[in-house]
């Protein structure tokens, strides 16, 4: 067998995302200033943020290529919603569990069931069906216009996430926009913290575009051995 | 005194070293399953061409 070569740009990009994780990894230790109130656990938030962003934009990629697999049809479009969707829900699990860690000090409790706190575990959740559902399906052609559908659906979990803690009584801080009255962990960000925040939240998109082209390789491959599989079934 | 160390921040470095080792430990868990997942997947497709080419001579 002739082992699909490595796309020589796929290579740059993983270089260029470990040193830009390298680099953010620096600037969240050493250059960003500690917070003068919660201290070192601040330090939790770039990350944490940047892992929402790839989660979110991972379900977004999925929604979009849901709608492109119904359109035409191609596998293609199958796979890489499938791929978004793994990759969003990894990175929503380390949002949603750093987000524990930073409320234990902070809220005095690990879990609270805030509405940011309960809209992100339920969008979790529905993605985390997506995949258990999909594998009841043996049909690729069916699992694939299932899998579009309720990536399709499915997204309505994530701006309903998003604006929970602009639209409802939270005690969940917001980055962008004015928080709550009872908002607890708010913090005003110094220039060097915006820079390390900004320059995390890059870094994390890189992420995501460079484990979201080794996924779809992967599920290119999967896709390969099933179609093996059904024509020596035939 | 007692001024000075009611100003200092909160100790919470146990917090953040928790939340990283959370963050990198799970990526790193999920970029390993990519390379155990793909390495899986090219011996399935080793096999079943073998078995494609034992096929007509059976």
């Amino acid at each position: 067998m002739e082992k699909e070569a490595k796309p020589r740009f796929l290579t740059i990009l993983d270089v260029v995302t470990v040193a830009l994780l390298i680099i953010a990894t620096y600037m969240v230790f050493f250059y960003a200033p500690t917070e003068a109130v919660m201290g070192q656990v601040q330090r939790v938030f770039y990350f944490h943020v940047a892992a929402g962003w790839v989660g979110m934009l991972g379900f977004l990629v999925a929604a979009i290529a849901g709608v492109a697999y119904l359109r035409t049809a191609k596998r293609k479009w199958d796979i890489a919603g499938l791929s978004a969707v793994e990759i969003g829900m990894v990175f929503a699990l380390i949002n949603i569990v750093t987000g524990a860690i930073w409320a234990r000090p902070i809220w005095n409790t690990w879990w609270t069931w805030d509405p940011r706190l309960t809209t992100a575990t339920i969008m979790e959740l529905i993605y985390a069906a997506y995949l258990l559902l999909r594998q009841g399906i043996e049909d690729p052609d069916r699992r694939a216009r299932f899998g579009a559908v309720y990536a399709i659906i499915g997204f309505l979990s994530v701006p309903l996430t998003f604006f929970s803690a602009r639209l409802f009584r939270t005690i969940h801080p917001v980055v962008i926009g004015t928080n709550q009255p009872g908002a607890e962990g708010a913090f005003d960000m110094t220039p060097l913290m915006l820079q390390t925040f900004l320059f995390s939240l890059l870094t994390f998109s890189f992420i995501f575009a460079d484990l979201l082209w080794h996924r779809i390789r992967l599920g290119r491959l999967a896709d390969k051995v099933e179609q093996m599989k059904l024509k020596m079934a035939e | 005194m007692n001024y000075l160390l009611l100003q200092a921040p909160a100790e919470t470095s146990n917090y953040m070293i928790a939340g990283y080792a959370v963050i990198f430990g799970v990526m790193l868990l999920y970029a390993i399953s990519l390379i155990v997942r793909r390495r899986n997947l090219e011996q399935d497709v080793q096999v079943l061409e073998t078995l494609g080419d034992q096929e007509p001579t059976a």
